[in-house]
């Protein structure tokens, strides 16, 4: 078995007084699409913005392609190649759709181009110059994604992409995230839409009180589905 | 004689130019706070005494070094925005993660104190500091007869204004600044190094400043005084332009720069006043500035 691209131990994360995360501990194969479920509040962003150091208080071990990103500054973790696209999407009210688009330094070889990026998002092209906040709202979550795959990149942490979307846009989103994975991309994603995350993920874990409760495969999907009517309360 | 409103056209036309002048200092001033104020949500208050500092920089380069204006012109701004960086560096980048008040507590205390060593040196007397020969004497406009000199000032000032709007509003650095004025660590996260992002952007206010200061030299006498004369105003400016419009305190400030000189026309015991009205005429009808966005 190959070393994980990302493997997280013993996380733990405090927001002030408030102890987020209690120890989480996952591993993300290299090309793996793996999902985190959970109820609102039980650590599934929070592990994220850890993973990614927007949280700076926390203690643990996060290590990416052999080396730990606990100890860097923010902007270093990036250049490792991880990107990260946030729940609220972050997109920018003062920067055009082009400007949104480039503005995550490219880290490495092999990301989009703007014109591959344009060929994948029509309706993008077709309002670059419009301020980012002027698209809908899901064109906006297309351009936090596509803004990404321009850098290179080789994981994607993805938060709740679907949340608030119409059915025929989570469509997209999920045909987008199955042209990446076929890509070779490694993907690690927050989503309460479990239907829609077993269509591309390989594997789950499922997440309470800030902890891991337990991972499995997706061909176990079935036999965990009571379990995940019962924690998460769908 | 040509009257207008049964005022002598000259006149007129006279203290037009003189706001006109004012207006420049204003408009570059007020840029700088806002471009800082923008991104590091800190309110300068030592933005009169960098404005001072350059101007001293420019006087004791000529009198110690023999540095004339032209070159004192690049050496200043360049001087007081790597002191700029290297306060920012040492003391502001410390300050981010607590109240906004320490901040202004902390450039007010260092305006204080740059203030004090420079009065303590010089004195409280300005320094005269002449106007370089090439733009030495005027021109007759026909209407009016324009000091070359101030002709300079406000050319060099539009260039000034107009050039940092493009690199804030065009270019890709440009991006990176308003980007991370409405979400820092977001930005960082991407791989932008937004604490070097934070730095360059005080030493750019620090050194606008200071390129006014030195463009100020010899319109105003050089005085340890000359920046929190003219600060207050700046910051009525920058609160009418909306707190952090880059667009809003360059047109302000050459607005109320016209204002002030209109009102030294037409009823010139209102004219240190005009601006504070102005002001607070804006806060009642529009808090955020008449080029802000609701916060």
């Amino acid at each position: 078995m190959s070393e994980p691209l990302l493997a997280v131990r013993d996380l733990h994360a405090w927001y002030g007084e408030g102890h987020a995360l209690h120890g989480v501990n996952l591993d993300v194969l290299r090309g793996e699409t793996v999902t985190l479920l959970g109820r609102n509040g039980v650590g599934k962003t929070t592990t994220l913005r850890a993973i990614v150091g927007l949280v700076r208080e926390r203690s643990g071990s996060v290590v990416f392609n052999g080396s730990d990103l606990i100890g860097l500054p923010l902007h270093r973790v990036a250049r490792q190649g991880i990107g990260y696209v946030p729940e609220e999407r972050g997109i920018f009210a003062t920067l055009t759709v082009d400007e949104n688009l480039i503005l995550p330094p490219v880290v490495a070889k092999g990301g989009m181009s703007v014109d591959e990026i344009f060929d994948l998002f029509p309706n993008l092209k077709e309002r670059r110059n419009s301020p980012g906040t002027r698209l809908s709202g899901g064109e906006q979550q297309m351009l936090a994604i596509a803004r990404i795959l321009r850098t290179g990149v080789q994981m994607l942490l993805l938060d709740e992409p679907t949340e608030g979307l119409a059915p025929v846009i989570v469509q997209r989103i999920g045909e987008l995230l199955a042209t990446l994975k076929k890509r070779g991309m490694t993907i690690l994603l927050v989503e309460q839409n479990f239907r829609f995350a077993a269509r591309i993920a390989d594997r789950f874990y499922l997440m309470e009180h800030g902890k891991v409760l337990e991972g499995f495969p997706v061909a176990e999907l079935a036999a965990h589905t009571e379990k995940l009517h019962e924690v998460l309360g769908v | 004689m040509t009257m207008i409103f049964g005022i002598p056209i000259q006149a007129l036309l006279g203290q037009l130019l003189v706001g006109l002048i004012n207006g420049s200092f204003y408009a570059m001033l007020s840029l700088g706070l806002a471009v800082i104020f923008g991104l590091l949500r800190i309110i300068n208050f030592a933005h009169g005494a960098l404005y001072m500092l350059g101007a001293f920089i420019g006087y004791l380069l000529l009198v110690h070094l023999g540095i004339g204006y032209w070159p004192a012109l690049v050496l200043v701004p360049i001087a007081v925005g790597v002191f700029g960086m290297a306060v920012e560096r040492a003391a502001l980048s410390r300050l981010y993660r607590l109240d906004p008040l320490y901040g202004l507590l902390f450039t007010f205390g260092m305006a204080l104190v740059i203030e004090g060593a420079f009065r303590f040196y010089y004195g409280v007397s300005g320094n005269p500091y002449a106007v370089p020969p090439l733009l030495a004497g005027g021109t007759n406009l026909g209407f009016m007869f324009l000091p070359n000199y101030r002709g300079w000032v406000v050319l060099a000032s539009l260039i000034v204004c107009i050039g940092t709007w493009l690199l804030i509003e065009k270019t890709r650095l440009g991006s990176y600044l308003r980007a991370a004025t409405e979400n820092p660590e977001l930005v960082q996260a991407f791989g932008v190094n937004v604490p070097l992002l934070l730095t360059l952007t005080y030493g750019l206010g620090a050194a606008l400043a200071g390129l006014a200061g030195i463009l100020a030299a010899p319109v105003y006498q050089v005085s340890p005084l000359m920046g929190s004369d003219l600060i207050i105003v700046v910051f009525a400016v920058v609160v009418i332009g909306g707190m952090g419009s880059i667009l809003g305190a360059i047109v302000t400030g050459y607005m109320l720069g016209l204002a002030e000189g209109l009102t030294k026309v037409f009823y010139p015991e209102a004219s240190n006043l005009v601006v504070f009205v102005i002001m607070a005429i804006v806060l009642l009808l529009r808090p955020a500035g008449l080029f802000g966005r609701d916060a």
